[in-house]
């Protein structure tokens, strides 16, 4: 049992590093092969109450959205991982979540801590939308302060521009 | 002075500062001022190694300005008055001559006597002493660096003054530093594993405020550079950044996002007497003072996109200065109030650029690439900005007309976020 439930653990930890891959820019060629997550012991196993939140195969594995040059609304693709997030809290209440928002380093260093700011409010308001409460939910922002790559080109900046759902 | 007091600190820092200041910084020097003035400068009699510290100082301050040409010395080294010749110096084409001597006194101080000649007319235009604790042989070269250029030009000399950066190295290292206005004698005011930004000199000099991530979001700090004691000056919901000091050192204007989005505020260096300047409801940030004090440069994207702004800090119309193609950030001020400096951003590429308020026209005074947060020297001559070489952020200037630029490649990491200090 014990083995079982790190094998899931290690599972969800493969998986939530390969959904912290933002999207393929258009023009990128084939995506990398996905990393076979071990297999998980074959059922019937004594069923476990899994949090969703735990779950790799769920959309809350995923708690990062994109954006494009300058903007900070949610885009369509990114909406229902939002709205996910918003449905888990709101069923949730003791949960709360950190939201960071990133900018791309094209701009000055304030501007850019001022556009994460706003990309993680963004986020926070379709969170209550969903049906969040405010109080669940605080954003902070990076800027291009802590980027996840650092060279000059879209392929980096289409990572650091983004933010991140974390729960605490 | 702050150096002094900086030194006093815990044996860590004190490693920490040892090694960047033994580390050579490497300067590249591009371009030439329209009318240099042809110097020669002796290197200085007494005692031979700290004569030739203060020269190499001096020679380099002076070429970094563009405004000098240095004459070979060579085969010649008078130390007094009564020991020169002027037709050797008018031979050379040199129009003035530095001379000096320079000695260690027993009481530990550093002593050094100069005089600076005018080779056409031959006459004195400067004897004077400067004097200065043992461990501070680059100031006393600056200091007369200092003379020498207000002589000869007719403007302020900037070389004794400092400047502030924040230095990354890798993911988790930054550190706050302190340096010559030459790149030269850094020290650390903190160390640390979460991001520094946004430094700003309070108007005498004595103290910094700047953002720092330590407690995980953006938080203003104003900290002693005498004492090191610091406060907390905004510390609200969401972002706090880029502090301002007002002229008179009474206020500053800070960008809070505590009320949504980012908004300029007013508060006293304490932290209390809090105002709400601007209410775009857009990003309104970067603000800066107007030496008279009763306006603001600020960026703002209240127009679709980020460009230069300005109000009045009483509150007042609202009026946008730049336009054309691509995206404009971090205004300052030139310190005579006549225009400004920013970073112009088009193409995909970073540019220094000044607007002068009466024609409204933008000078571009860099080719162009990675080129950001610029703030003018106090005498309006040198710019210094963040740039980029040899694929790492480095600290350059260049001349307020774009003839001279200098690059300055501190010994590792990147240096981000340069702003010129105060006169002391």
């Amino acid at each position: 049992m014990k083995k079982l439930l790190i094998s899931i653990v290690l599972a969800n930890l493969l998986v939530a590093c390969a959904s912290e891959k933002p999207k393929e820019p258009e023009a990128a060629p084939a995506p990398t092969p996905i990393v076979e997550a071990p297999a998980p012991a074959p059922a019937p196993a004594p069923m476990v109450a899994v949090d969703p939140l735990n779950d790799p195969a769920s959309i809350l594995a995923k708690r990062s959205v994109y954006f494009p040059f300058d903007v900070s609304a949610v885009q369509e693709a990114d909406k229902p991982v939002v709205m996910a997030h918003a449905k888990y809290l709101s069923e949730h209440a003791d949960r709360k979540v950190r939201v960071e928002g990133n900018a791309d380093e094209r701009g000055s260093n304030e501007y850019n801590l001022a556009l994460g700011q706003r990309r993680a409010e963004s986020v926070k308001k379709m969170l209550v939308l969903g049906g969040a409460m405010a109080s669940q939910i605080e954003t902070v922002s990076y800027g291009e302060e802590k980027p996840v790559c650092t060279e000059h080109n879209e392929a980096c900046w289409s990572q650091n521009r983004r933010s991140d759902i974390k729960y605490q | 002075m702050a150096s002094q007091i900086l030194r006093g600190v815990v044996g860590l820092l004190l490693l920490a500062q040892a090694s960047m200041a033994s580390a050579a910084l490497s300067i590249e020097i591009i371009g030439a001022g329209e009318h240099q003035i042809p110097i020669a400068i002796v290197p200085f009699g007494g005692d031979d190694k700290l004569a030739l510290s203060i020269n190499a100082v001096i020679v380099g301050d002076l070429q970094r300005s563009g405004l000098f040409r240095m004459v070979d010395p060579i085969g010649k080294s008078p130390h007094q008055l009564a020991d020169v010749s002027y037709p050797d110096w008018q031979v050379r084409g040199a129009d003035a001559l530095v001379i000096g001597t320079a000695a260690l006194q027993p009481n530990g101080r550093i002593e050094a006597s100069f005089r600076l000649l005018d080779v056409v007319k031959q006459a004195q235009l400067i004897g004077q002493s400067v004097s200065a604790n043992g461990n501070q042989v680059r100031a006393v070269g600056h200091r007369i660096s200092d003379l020498i250029y207000q002589k000869l030009t007719g403007d302020e000399g900037v070389f004794s003054t400092r400047i502030a950066y924040v230095n990354r190295q890798g993911k988790r290292k930054y550190n706050l530093i302190v340096a010559d206005s030459d790149g030269y004698n850094e020290q650390n005011v903190l160390e640390q594993s979460e991001p520094i930004m946004s430094p700003a000199w309070s108007p005498d000099g004595s103290h910094l405020a700047y953002v720092s991530f330590e407690t995980g979001h953006a938080v203003v700090y104003v900290q002693s550079l005498y004492t090191r004691q610091r406060g907390v000056l905004a510390d609200f919901a969401g972002s706090n950044s880029a502090p301002a000091w007002s002229p008179d050192g009474k206020h500053l204007a800070v960008v809070l996002t505590r009320d949504g989005s980012s908004e300029i505020y007013l508060v006293r260096p304490d932290g209390s007497g809090l105002r709400r300047i601007t209410f775009s409801g857009s990003i309104d940030t970067e603000p800066n003072f107007s030496p008279g004090g009763q306006s603001l440069l600020f960026t703002s994207d209240r127009g679709g996109s980020p460009q230069i702004y300005t109000t009045l800090v009483a509150g007042g119309p609202e009026q946008r200065l730049t336009f054309g193609d691509g995206n404009n950030f971090s205004p300052h001020y030139s310190p005579d109030g006549k225009g400004f400096v920013y970073t112009h951003f088009v193409n995909g590429q970073f540019f220094i650029a000044t607007q002068d308020f009466q024609t409204g026209q933008m000078e571009l005074l860099t080719q162009g690439g990675w080129e950001k947060n610029p703030s003018f020297a106090p005498n309006g001559k040198l710019i210094l900005f963040a740039s980029e070489g040899r694929g790492r952020g480095i600290l350059a200037t260049v001349s307020s007309d774009g003839r001279v630029q200098e690059h300055m490649f501190t010994q590792s990491g990147d240096a981000r976020e340069p702003v010129w200090g105060p006169h002391l």
